[in-house]
């Protein structure tokens, strides 16, 4: 449904996107994450037809971006970070406003409406004028705005940003909701949102892809092998020794716990290595005593910042 | 069409729903209203001390006042239109960028001509609707004042009034379109209505080079429709102006892609 192929966009020196690559399948939701100015709003801005990429193509709905902008235009929905809200409208005659320059036909666009205020719930606000909106509803009213023509691509960029825990909620269920009939694409800095949200998620940073997948796999593909929590009751020096024998244990770091006098472990591995049951032996051989002994997967959070975080700081990351 | 009709609705909307038109339209009928009287006034004192001076000659002398009438108040009025035209067409582009909705009509199948055309009519109408509490007054002469007034002269004057409009809100569109602040908009727009008023200031006296700058300037040419003369050399200065600066504003609204950084 939307194909991506080395697209770039330039800003004189500055390179906004840099030869991104990426494909949706129909009725999937791609999360773009990426921290501020990574590229993100660009990306989505050309993808709309806002922008022209200085090159590479983009494909959506089947429709080059750029030579068949208008046609292309017809089969998408777009949010832009700040609703585009026509303050001194009312709901209703705003999104009757939308639905005309979308090209609904006119007997179909009073039901266009009502169905587009129901499914983003603000049918009890459709006489009020957005000026007077919260926040919340305000947002909404945009979300509303990218659906009213039924669109088989929908664009969002950060959909969520500015609204309460509830509303957020609900806008991951509507976005839920509205996958498989429409294709997705949101971008976001929030991570729990892409493994909430999305089917699959690319990381950019800097104009470039930085890792692509499913949230699972990003999360098992590269979490560099992984992390082992321990607590014991050990000499420190004692298991420092016994554990450094241990092939494929890439750091260990050992803090008292601050309740007791067991130590509080932690053990990162080399990709693929899984030690536990060598650790776990040796430390009961060596007679101390093991309370626990756990595998933490890498969180997104986690691939988020090592992916992003630029190398030489991230060598300094102190052992937290 | 659709889209431009569309367009031009929601720019009539944002028009009536906010005080501007209204305060606009209500200035403008009081003023007019005002130099309506003014120039009755003057122009009835006029001809009876004509006629008293007349009497005096022994030889009656024609003395037209509802032309001297309409004359007085198309001039006197299209020059506030100096001073309204910006505070109409300030907002129209620098409003859109400033809320980003520029970025929802320029993603929508909907052409950048369509964009401008609408809301360039949109200005046009709100222009044509000032002026029609104007017809009343000349009602108002017909009805009552002997010889009626030369309809003719009134006829080429309402085009005038159109034209002037017409290339002012161009251009003022075309000065919205280049800014995201309204102030700068009304203010640059202002001094560029300005320049091209006084541009011909003294051309008689400037040899050739004045005949360039009477040629540029708005006013000159509206002069002509005022006094009843319909001449198609200003009608196509008026129009290519119009094509020109709609022309330009296309460019400009195009132009947003490519310079927002």
């Amino acid at each position: 449904m939307i194909e991506v192929q080395n697209l770039s966009k330039s800003y004189g020196d500055f390179k906004a996107v840099d030869d991104l690559s990426f494909t949706v399948k129909k009725g999937e939701i791609l999360g773009f994450l990426g921290p501020n100015g990574a590229g993100k709003t660009t990306t989505m801005r050309i993808l709309t037809g806002y922008l022209p990429a200085t090159s590479g193509t983009a494909r959506v709905a089947g429709f080059d971006v750029f030579d068949d902008s208008m046609e292309m235009r017809r089969h998408i929905g777009y949010l832009p970070e700040a609703p585009p809200v026509y303050l001194d409208m009312t709901v209703h005659s705003y999104l009757d406003f939308v639905a005309r320059i979308k090209g609904v036909p006119s007997e179909k666009r009073k039901s266009a409406v009502d169905e587009s205020m129901e499914k983003t719930n603000i049918t009890d606000r459709r006489d009020q004028i957005i000026k007077r909106l919260s926040r919340g509803y305000k947002q909404r009213v945009g979300l509303s705005q990218a659906l009213v023509h039924d669109p088989d691509v929908i664009i969002l960029d950060e959909p969520t940003i500015g609204l309460d825990p509830k509303q957020i909620i609900e806008v991951r269920h509507l976005i839920k909701g509205l996958a498989g009939t429409h294709t997705i694409i949101l971008s976001t800095h929030i991570l729990p949102e892409v493994s909430m949200t999305c089917d699959r998620v690319v990381i950019i940073n800097k104009g470039k892809i930085a890792a692509e997948g499913s949230p699972e796999s990003l999360t098992s593909q590269l979490d560099g092998g992984q992390k082992i929590h321990i607590e014991t009751r050990a000499p420190e020096a004692g298991l420092r020794t016994t554990l450094g024998q241990v092939q494929g244990i890439t750091k260990i770091e050992i803090e008292p716990t601050a309740s007791n006098q067991n130590l509080s472990v932690t053990l990162e591995t080399a990709r693929g290595a899984d030690v536990r049951n060598e650790v776990a032996s040796r430390i009961v051989q060596s007679g101390w005593q093991l309370f626990e002994l756990r595998g933490v997967s890498l969180s997104l959070e986690d691939i988020f910042l090592e992916l992003t975080t630029d190398d030489a700081q991230h060598a300094e990351k102190p052992a937290a | 069409m659709r889209n431009l009709w569309a367009i031009y609705r929601k720019e009539m909307g944002h028009y009536f729903v906010s005080p501007v038109a209204y305060i606009l339209i209500g200035v403008f009928l009081a003023l007019s209203a005002v130099f309506f009287i003014l120039f009755l006034q003057s122009a009835i004192q006029q001809q009876q001390q004509a006629a008293f001076e007349g009497m005096q000659m022994g030889m009656m002398q024609g003395f037209d006042v509802p032309s001297m009438v309409v004359r007085g108040i198309f001039g006197v009025l299209s020059t506030f239109a100096l001073f309204f035209t910006p505070l109409l067409t300030m907002g129209v582009y620098a409003e859109e960028r400033k809320r980003g909705t520029m970025e929802l009509l320029m993603t929508s199948p909907i052409s950048d001509l369509q964009i401008v055309l609408g809301k360039y009519l949109a200005s046009l109408s709100l222009w044509i609707i000032m002026w029609l509490p104007t017809v009343f007054g000349l009602i108002y002469m017909f009805v009552h004042s002997e010889p009626t007034p030369p309809w003719k002269m009134l006829l080429a004057s309402y085009t005038g009034v159109l034209l002037l409009g017409g290339a002012f809100l161009a251009l003022g569109t075309f000065i919205s379109s280049l800014t995201e602040n309204q102030l700068i908009a009304a203010v640059v727009t202002f001094t560029a209505f300005l320049a091209l008023w006084i541009v011909d200031a003294g051309a008689n006296a400037d040899g050739g080079f004045g005949t360039v700058r009477q040629y540029l300037s708005v006013i000159h040419r509206y002069d002509d429709f005022v006094r009843g003369v319909l001449d198609t050399s200003a009608l196509i200065y008026y129009l290519s102006f119009i094509a020109f600066f709609v022309f330009l504003t296309v460019r400009s609204v195009d132009s947003m892609r490519w310079r927002r950084a």
